[in-house]
């Protein structure tokens, strides 16, 4: 029944026609009443913060790629020559597939895993609250200090995993853990796998939580068996939340910077770099911000393309 | 019957439970036996007979010690802390009233600022590490917390306001209604009757604020150069390591100090936190 005299008819002056004694104090509430100067002012702090650091810098970034500049030296306009001249490069075409690679099979097993645990999780168990407590940590803790934890594992000479493998039986040499360009490419993908994967289980088990018990009752007491009653209950009722965590762990992965930098630096001989190390070693190592402007905004048309799909899922949501 | 039903279970369940557990814990306690294991048994051929790898009959303080004491760690674990908590109270502020905003007020094109807004969010810190370098160096806020302060917010205000916002509408309007029509202004009602009400929400942004710029690396690693001014995680990446000499135990030592406070506020707000979590992407 207010609703319409407060309403945004942009207009300060609605709000005189409040029946209420104490209006009397109007004069010094009249401006931040009218619900569009009060919007602008809630939301000024945040666009001015994102603007001048994001919308800036995408901005000038696009100019740089364009352009010759490197550390101290004003470049001029060059047009699209840094991104043919990644283009041709092999080291940048070995880290954009190694970055493809990477965000798949690192999404797949997240995913597989995850989901695995998750199911794991809505068990009732004893111990329960800190066995999921635990299981975030690998999230939590600082990447960078949780990397170096396993490159030391990965050790060339001291590897505990090679230890551990040798006295089992299933090697006689050690593994090349990082020391080899496959094999270093595996090892960042279940590194990340290990870190990334909490995350999918514990948003997983929020979205089980909310599946109706009765849904699998109903299902077992048609004669369907565990594996029938996953995909044929869990799996679709959990698709919009497996949707979501799938795209934010693509864009996280696709973009990743930290895991290689610590665990390889990109070595053996330039094998592992991904997009975001490269990037930094053309554009901060070595100065040339113009060609590593050009290479990081190689990953933007996977992005937009992954954005777009989650907006236009969001759009089929809130129209729903 | 039984008997099989109690096998399947400890097949189908607590071995791979335990296969998790053990999987995800083990570089924790890796690094733990590392940072009190002594140099001598650190570097033994993996060949040796009485190689035990994964105890120690000699635990040791002494690589804490040189960390604490022989380089700069306690300031790093300082820096840290000041640059999360304050980037974390300045992107709480900014995204309380940006998610009210979008939540509750009507104006021209709420849609469209909400939708870029999360556009944002999804915005990674790798694609314009390079211009804002630059931008810093023009400002000149290299080599101050500043740099970081002001550019953590860039993806810590979206979340927030992402977040809150999802949390303000399952807020009835009928209290801010209530309130108004005894008397208080929009932004009083704003401030006195759903702040308050939304502190759980507050609470679930910030400690995941928090733990995301304890965490934050690329923009840490370019904008600070003095060894002194550093973070955690880039002080442990750029001055522990000498050269081509890797000293683990400290290194693991720090790595263990390093990840102990965000996982003591993680601890204390677990529920919190995994709110803010899975609200962080259900929106």
């Amino acid at each position: 029944m207010r609703r319409p005299i407060a309403g945004g008819s942009g207009d300060a002056a609605g709000t005189v026609a409040l029946p209420h004694p104490r209006t009397g104090r109007r004069p010094r509430r009249g401006a931040l009443e009218n619900e569009r100067l009060l919007a602008a002012v809630l939301l000024a702090p945040a666009v001015l913060l994102l603007g001048l650091f994001i919308a800036y810098p995408f901005v000038m970034g696009v100019w740089l790629s364009l352009s010759s500049t490197s550390v101290g030296n004003v470049g001029q306009f060059v047009g699209l020559k840094n991104f043919v001249k990644a283009w041709n490069d092999s080291i940048f075409q070995t880290a954009f597939w190694n970055t493809v690679w990477y965000t798949g099979w690192a999404t797949i097993f997240k995913l597989a895993l995850g989901m695995w645990l998750a199911l794991l999780l809505n068990r009732h168990f004893r111990g329960k609250r800190l066995v999921r407590a635990s299981m975030l940590l690998p999230f939590i803790v600082p990447t960078v200090l949780s990397t170096f934890a396993w490159r030391w594992m990965f050790d060339p000479t001291f590897s505990v995993l090679n230890w551990v493998l040798y006295q089992g039986g299933f090697i006689t040499t050690k593994l090349p853990f990082l020391s080899d360009g496959t094999y270093a490419l595996w090892c960042a993908i279940v590194v990340n796998t290990w870190r990334g994967m909490p995350f999918f289980a514990i948003t997983l088990l929020a979205g089980l939580q909310t599946i109706n018990p009765d849904l699998h009752e109903a299902a077992s007491l048609d004669g369907a068996n565990g594996w029938q009653r996953f995909w044929r209950v869990t799996w679709p009722l959990l698709k919009p939340v497996t949707l979501v965590v799938v795209v934010f762990s693509i864009i996280q992965t696709f973009s990743d910077f930290q895991l290689i930098y610590v665990l390889t630096g990109g070595g053996p001989a330039n094998s592992t770099h991904l997009v975001a190390t490269y990037a930094y070693q053309i554009g901060v190592a070595t100065g040339l911000l113009g060609e590593g402007a050009a290479i990081s905004l190689f990953m933007l048309p996977v992005l937009l393309l992954v954005v777009w799909v989650q907006l236009r899922y969001l759009r089929r949501l809130e129209g729903a | 019957m039984l008997i099989e039903r109690r096998w399947k279970k400890w097949v189908y369940f607590y071995l791979p439970l335990a296969v998790f557990v053990i999987g995800t814990l083990f570089p924790f306690y890796w690094m733990l036996i590392t940072a009190i294991r002594p140099d001598a048994e650190l570097y033994r051929s993996w060949r040796a007979v009485n190689n035990a790898p994964f105890w120690t009959l000699q635990p040791t303080l002494s690589h804490f010690q040189d960390l604490m004491t022989r380089t700069t760690f306690p300031q790093w674990l300082w820096n840290t802390f000041f640059i999360a908590v304050v980037s974390t109270a300045i992107s709480l502020f900014c995204g309380l009233l940006a998610g009210y905003a979008l939540a509750r007020l009507k104006f021209p094109m709420a849609g469209l600022l909400g939708t870029s807004i999360f556009v944002t969010y999804l915005v990674p810190p790798t694609l314009l590490f390079i211009p804002l370098a630059d931008i810093i160096r023009n400002f000149q806020l290299g080599n101050t917390p500043w740099a970081l302060i002001l550019t953590y917010p860039t993806f810590l205000i979206p979340f927030c306001t992402w977040l809150l916002m999802g949390y303000f509408k399952t807020i009835p309007r009928e209290l801010e209604e209530c309130a108004r029509i005894d008397g208080a202004t929009r932004f009083g009602a704003m401030v006195r009757i759903i702040f308050p009400i939304a502190v759980p929400g507050i609470l679930s942004a910030g400690i995941f604020a928090f733990t995301l710029s304890w965490n934050e690396f690329i923009y840490a690693l370019i904008f600070l150069s003095s060894p002194e001014k550093k973070t955690v995680p880039v002080g442990v990446v750029s001055e522990l390591i000498r050269g081509d000499i890797y000293f683990w135990g400290q290194l693991m030592a720090g790595a263990l100090l390093g990840s102990i406070p965000v996982a003591v506020v993680y601890s204390f707000f677990v529920e919190y936190y995994v709110t803010g979590l899975t609200g962080s992407v259900k929106g």
